[in-house]
């Protein structure tokens, strides 16, 4: 199965490095989130892919072989500082970046028909960008990285400054694309949309890619943690030994086990708190993306930022 | 959703010409293009009919009536005029009441009714090219009455003296400069300038709005940034050369139509191809310095300042050119500046149209000029390709010569 590789890149800019062996994989029919806080290396790996940028070293692989031109004509690319000529026509504008991807005179007008349509901008066709609302401008930009169906989609930040219902489409697209074969990579700081979104999540800092996976297999942390609302922890919680309280707030208890080993923690949890009194709901707690990028982000916070590669 | 369409491989040349399609109908679009080259070509057109109505009312030559009492007077009067550089066109007029009409209605500039005394009637004032003529005259006859009283033959005496010229021998003739050559100079520098330095500042401005607009980035994952930059020079340059045609066409369609050119001074057709020939030369390498140039900044504002050395080079060829050339086409500091890269194509032209120059003299500019292209091409193209894709301040030319 094809998949865009990205295999040990490395890049500074003077004393700061912003990327440092970074390896990533996204297959085809698969959409992977890119999170990280600004300036964490996002952009600068993305615009490797394209080819805009260069890496110190390291490699960008599609189907095995190193990404050329050739491929780079393929991509669908947003890039983070959006950028379309101010004064020409959506129509005009659309057609010509996709011709320069090699579509025919025909097929590029019908694709701009297309995209324009399902963007929901066909009734700005005939408009300058820059007479575009902020939104609309945003649209108009993907249907560029969209307009010659490319085989693989590299989008920065694509959901910023859209409306709920621009995302929705926005969404609608990428799940679309995905499910027609294209692996799909996107960068996003909201962190509800890529969970609900993507299948595999890297998180990187400084440079690096501290976390990658599936959602679920992110979430899987050395501890337990369950949620208890019935009768305050403290009362009951010493008939466990392993669990330790986490916080109360009225009648609701979090609770942890180091560990994640299959011991019966939960049905002892249980147990203890159904014999001080009634239990109205018992759940495992399961950390979002954004209490697993927070952890991750802040873990070391001292040597982050700014790393001098004479260091 | 529909089938995909296929892309096909997009060739060097395909990538070029795609870009400088995109160039080339958007100026046709442009308001202000059109404009520019519709005022162009009414003010050459304008100005050739300006010429050819200045220099019809100042015909000069003279028209004298004469009456038949006084048509003796003719032959002696045009010898004289010869001699005070006047163009004297006689009639004669059957009355002195005939003659007076026509002076009114200007036919005739002067009347001369009666001999002895001289006697000259005139609508209002005697014409300043007249008086000494008839100043002369009445010299002659006054002195063709002594001589009659001598006994000599006055006839024979006022010719002599009316053809008696000293006999001038100049050091260094001054070469014959024609009226229509000095114009076509002109023209020829103006033209170039105007076209060069709006020509070349779009190229300027077109790489800052795409840097400034940041589609640049989106364009560079897809063509390489020399083809960019070649696409975005041959589409203006088309442009530009359009309108240079257009403007040289009407120039020289005009001078014919009018007559204003002597055709035997100037070969109205090779000096038109030259100029031409020049712009397309000029414009490569203004277009490649201004547009690398321009790559370093990142926003319009800053386009000014950044390519401005260029600029202040392409006005000192132009105004050495037009303050210079068309009255001293052999002056040293002209010659030599026709033959310097980035100067000829504002000075070799003009040359050639004041009809000042050898074929070897326009052969050694032609080279040098094509021998430096080249290595504008790469130096342009390595600045245009590092600095491009830096957005932010201005960054250094040095930098982006030697950074990677």
């Amino acid at each position: 199965m094809s998949a865009l590789v990205m295999e040990s890149l490395n890049k500074s800019y003077g004393d700061l490095r912003a990327l440092r062996d970074l390896s990533m994989e996204v297959r085809a029919g698969e959409i992977v989130g890119f999170v990280g806080s600004n300036g964490a290396g996002k952009s600068t790996a993305m615009r490797i892919v394209l080819g805009v940028l260069a890496a110190d070293s390291g490699e960008v692989r599609w189907d095995g072989k190193p990404v050329d031109l050739a491929v780079r004509r393929r991509i669908g690319y947003m890039p983070e500082e959006r950028g379309l000529y101010p004064r020409m026509k959506v129509s005009d504008q659309l057609v010509y970046l996709a011709r320069l991807h090699g579509l025919s005179t025909a097929s590029a007008k019908a694709a701009m028909e297309q995209w324009t349509e399902v963007l929901g901008i066909a009734e700005r066709r005939g408009d300058e960008i820059l007479k575009l609302s902020l939104g609309n401008q945003q649209r108009v930009q993907l249907a560029a990285a969209l307009v010659h169906s490319p085989d693989i989609l590299v989008l920065d930040e694509p959901f910023s400054g859209l409306d709920p219902v621009a995302v929705d489409v926005m969404s609608g697209v990428l799940r679309d694309q995905a499910a027609a074969g294209v692996p799909v990579l996107f960068s996003s700081h909201q962190l509800e949309l890529v969970e609900s979104l993507c299948d595999r999540v890297g998180i990187i800092k400084t440079g690096s890619l501290v976390a990658f996976g599936g959602i679920e297999e992110l979430r899987r942390t050395d501890d337990r943690r369950w949620v208890v609302d019935g009768p305050p922890a403290g009362s009951w919680i010493s008939a466990v030994p392993s669990a330790r309280l986490v916080s109360t707030d009225a009648t609701r208890s979090v609770v942890e086990v180091r560990g994640q080993a299959d011991d019966g923690a939960d049905q002892q949890i249980l147990r203890a708190a159904l014999a001080a009194g009634s239990v109205h709901e018992f759940s495992l707690l399961r950390p979002s993306l954004t209490e697993l990028y927070r952890h991750v982000v802040s873990t070391d916070s001292a040597t982050v930022e700014r790393e001098t590669v004479s260091a | 959703m529909s089938a995909r369409p296929t892309l096909v491989e997009i060739s060097d040349g395909a990538a070029v010409r795609l870009v400088a399609g995109r160039e080339i109908s958007t100026r046709f679009r442009s308001k202000a293009f059109i404009w520019t080259t519709v005022a162009l070509v009414a003010a050459v057109v304008l100005g050739g009919v300006l010429l050819n109505l200045v220099s019809s009312q100042s015909d000069p030559t003279q028209h004298v009536g004469v009456l038949p009492e006084t048509a003796a007077v003719s032959e002696q009067l045009v010898a004289t005029g010869t001699v005070t550089g006047t163009t004297i066109e006689t009639q004669e007029v059957a009355s002195a009441d005939a003659g007076e009409e026509l002076l009114k209605d200007g036919t005739i500039d002067a009347l001369v009714t009666s001999t002895d005394p001289l006697t000259v009637v005139v609508h209002t004032k005697l014409p300043d090219m007249l008086a000494p003529v008839f100043a002369s005259l009445a010299q002659q006859e006054a002195l063709s009455s002594a001589v009659t009283d001598l006994g000599g033959d006055p006839g024979e005496v006022g010719r002599e003296i009316a053809q008696a010229t000293p006999d001038i021998t100049a050091l260094e003739p001054e070469p014959e400069q024609d009226g229509a050559q000095i114009v076509a100079g002109f023209v020829a520098g103006i033209l170039l300038f105007i076209s060069l330095m709006t020509a070349g500042q779009l190229v300027a401005q077109g790489v800052v709005e795409e840097k400034a607009s940041r589609v640049v980035e989106l364009l560079l994952a897809t063509v390489r940034p020399w083809q960019l930059m070649a696409g975005k020079v041959l589409g203006i340059g088309v442009i530009g050369l359009i309108q240079v045609v257009l403007v040289v066409g009407a120039g020289s369609g005009t001078a014919l139509a009018l007559g204003l050119v002597d055709t035997s001074s100037i070969n109205l057709g090779v000096t038109a191809l030259w100029v031409v020939i020049w712009f397309v030369i000029g414009f490569t390498m203004y277009a490649l310095a201004l547009g690398a140039l321009a790559a370093l900044v990142s926003r319009q504002e800053d386009v000014g300042s950044v390519t401005a050395p260029v600029l202040t080079l392409m006005m000192i060829p132009y105004i050495i050119g037009v303050s210079i050339a068309p009255w001293d086409p052999t002056n040293p500091l002209v010659v030599w500046l026709s033959y310097v890269p980035f100067c000829s194509p504002l000075l070799m032209p003009m040359r050639i149209a004041l009809g000042e120059v050898d074929a070897w003299e326009v052969a050694l500019a032609l080279g040098l000029s094509l021998a430096v292209i080249p290595v504008l091409v790469w130096l342009s193209g390595r600045i245009y390709s590092r600095a491009v894709l830096r957005s932010g301040g201005r960054i250094k030319l040095k930098d982006a010569l030697t950074g990677s």
